[in-house]
């Protein structure tokens, strides 16, 4: 202990107390605050940096069912789509159908209607040429009667056997 | 012998040299003549004796010939003196211990590596015990030791200041910060934090941290063979320690002081025996802390030039090639305790600080 | 009686070598059975060991 005491210099704990405060307060103002600040400033950065990395992360999650929804829902409205023009299609098919069988009916009852009506005309004038024939088969016949009574009876008969009523 | 174990130095010396100008002055004298025929052992007691006290100049090496004229070749600091007004002179005027220096009109001796006032012949007076009775004057020397702190200080304050310029433009340390950065993140992570808490610790970081790295520098440059040990000076480690308790005493809130007199949650008679023990207790703290640096930088010292002396006593090949092995080893050990110290040192600190911020809840 | 102080300062210096040897030990066998807390451990070891460190040094020093 006395050679502690004998060592002991007050001018050297002067000076060394002098310095060491100087150079703390010196490394404080030019060295320890602005790399304190900066290895702060660094760590919040990071911090910061990784809480949005992760916000990101659960947006992309996001997105990614947003987009699996709107993916169903484009599927099911194509779907739809799909089934009212398979719909459409077909209503059309049948409904062409029916107006074409509708068509052909007509068409044939027109050609019937036609058929008939040329029939009747062509018997209206087959009958009118019969008549005209009888009328003149029986001016023949007269014309004939004039000679013999016999001839004339012989002429009508035979006439009527060939002319059938029809 | 001498020759060759001062050699050793030289070598790691001439970076040193080559930028604080020299001032060598050769000077020869035959005081020492009688050295030649003290035995090698007291010569390396000496030497280590020498080593572990401060001194008025930067001694690089000193060179014995054979005719047993020495050499020295050193740095002459400033010495300060107050006595009856300020006295200041180099140290050059002492040459070494070996002449009186006179400053108008008042004569100085160096004895022992402390300047007593002398007459014009340099006459030492002893009292019983051998202590020297002359008056010693107030000493404020720029001594060898303070000199090195000096230069510790600019090392110090250059080095984290390009560290912390380099913040600026980067976000990432660069160079010797890459080193540095993470040690400053272990205090302030794992000694401050800890120790002191979320709420306080930023105030004490300043401290702490300058503590740590010079405590730790000093320590590793006293291992170097430039030969100072500032550390084992014991008015270092009591202005380190002082600083320590004053900061303590006057950032010691309510609660710190109302734990040192009044112990809450004992009875009110051990509460009187208490105060006391807690009172001495607050001083024995840091007075720890200046004994433990300081012995153990200075045990470090003479353990390890006590073995590097060994290989000049033992006269054969076996012996000294254990004591340098040995030395070898201690000095790795001694590059840990040079951290371990600056580490203790400020842990203990923290702790210390963290007692009196602490904010307790009612026990 | 001369150089008994050294005596008791040896004395001293083997109890703190025990007491530090003991914190060490107790330490290691905390680390084995608790590796998580590690640094704690640690810490709290330092610290013990440094106050006995401390008795030690008061004791040479006043020796």
């Amino acid at each position: 202990m006395d050679k502690l005491i004998n060592d002991f210099s007050f001018g050297t704990f002067f000076w060394m107390s002098v310095l060491f405060i100087g150079l703390v307060f010196l490394l404080k103002k030019f060295a320890w605050k602005p790399i304190l600040d900066a290895v702060n400033d660094r760590e919040e950065g990071i911090l910061n940096a990784l809480a949005s990395a992760e916000d990101a992360k659960k947006e992309m999650q996001n997105l990614t069912a947003d987009n699996a929804n709107l993916l169903k829902e484009a599927r099911a409205e194509r779907d739809a789509m799909m089934k009212e023009a398979r719909e459409i299609k077909e209503a059309m098919i049948s409904e062409a159908k029916d107006e074409a069988k509708e068509q052909a009916a007509k068409m044939i009852e027109n050609a019937v209607t036609a058929i008939d009506q040329e029939k009747q005309a062509a018997l209206a004038h087959l009958k009118k040429e019969v008549a005209e024939l009888s009328i003149g088969i029986a001016e023949a016949v007269v014309k004939k009667e004039l000679s013999s009574q016999d001839e004339q009876i012989k002429l009508v008969e035979g006439m009527l056997k060939d002319v059938t009523l029809n | 012998m001498r020759r060759n174990f001062l050699m050793k130095k030289i070598t790691l010396l001439l970076f040193l040299v080559s930028f604080v100008s020299v001032a060598q002055h050769d000077e020869s004298s035959v005081a020492e003549a009688t050295s030649k025929d003290k035995g090698i052992k007291e010569q390396v007691k000496e030497f280590i004796d020498h080593h572990l006290q401060d001194s008025y100049s930067f001694d690089f090496f000193s060179i014995t010939n054979d005719a047993g004229e020495i050499t020295h070749y050193s740095l002459p600091l400033p010495v300060i003196l107050w006595d009856n007004g300020l006295k200041v002179f180099s140290s050059s005027k002492f040459h070494h211990g070996e002449t009186v220096a006179e400053v108008s009109g008042n004569y100085y001796t160096l004895y022992h590596s402390k300047i007593y006032k002398t007459d014009a012949s340099g006459t030492i007076h002893y009292d019983a015990a051998h202590h020297p009775t002359n008056i010693k004057p107030l000493d404020f020397s720029f001594t060898k030791a303070i000199s090195f702190v000096f230069l510790v200080a600019l090392l110090m304050f250059f080095m984290f200041r390009k560290m912390a310029k380099n913040y600026e433009k980067n976000a990432l340390p660069k160079g010797m910060g890459r080193l540095l950065e993470p040690i400053i993140l272990y205090i302030r992570d794992d000694i401050a934090i800890p120790n002191i808490g979320k709420k306080h610790y930023k105030r004490y970081m300043s401290y702490l941290l300058t503590i740590f790295f010079f405590v730790w520098i000093i320590n590793l440059l006293g291992l170097t063979p430039l030969g100072v040990n500032v550390t084992n000076n014991i008015a270092i480690t009591f202005s380190l320690a002082i600083m320590t308790y004053l900061i303590t005493t006057f950032t010691g809130n309510k609660s710190y002081w109302k734990h040192i007199f009044w112990m809450p949650g004992v009875p009110a008679l051990m509460k009187i025996i208490l105060a006391p023990i807690e009172l001495l207790g607050t001083f024995i703290k840091p007075f720890a802390l200046m004994i433990r640096l300081y012995a153990n930088i200075t045990a470090g010292h003479i353990v390890l030039m006590s073995i590097i002396g060994m290989m000049f006593v033992f006269h054969n090949w076996i012996g000294s090639s254990l004591s340098f092995v040995l030395a070898f080893i201690l000095s790795l050990l001694e590059l840990l305790v040079a951290a371990l110290q600056a580490y203790i040192f400020t842990m203990l600190s923290s702790l210390y600080f963290g007692a009196a911020v602490e904010e307790h809840d009612e026990h | 009686m001369e150089g008994l102080n050294y005596v008791g300062a040896g004395l001293i210096v083997i109890g703190a070598g025990i007491g530090i040897g003991r914190i060490g030990g107790s330490a290691m066998d905390a680390i084995a059975r608790q590796p998580e807390a590690t640094g704690k451990i640690q810490t709290a070891m330092l610290i013990a060991a440094a106050l006995i460190e401390g008795i030690g040094f008061a004791a040479l020093f006043a020796a």
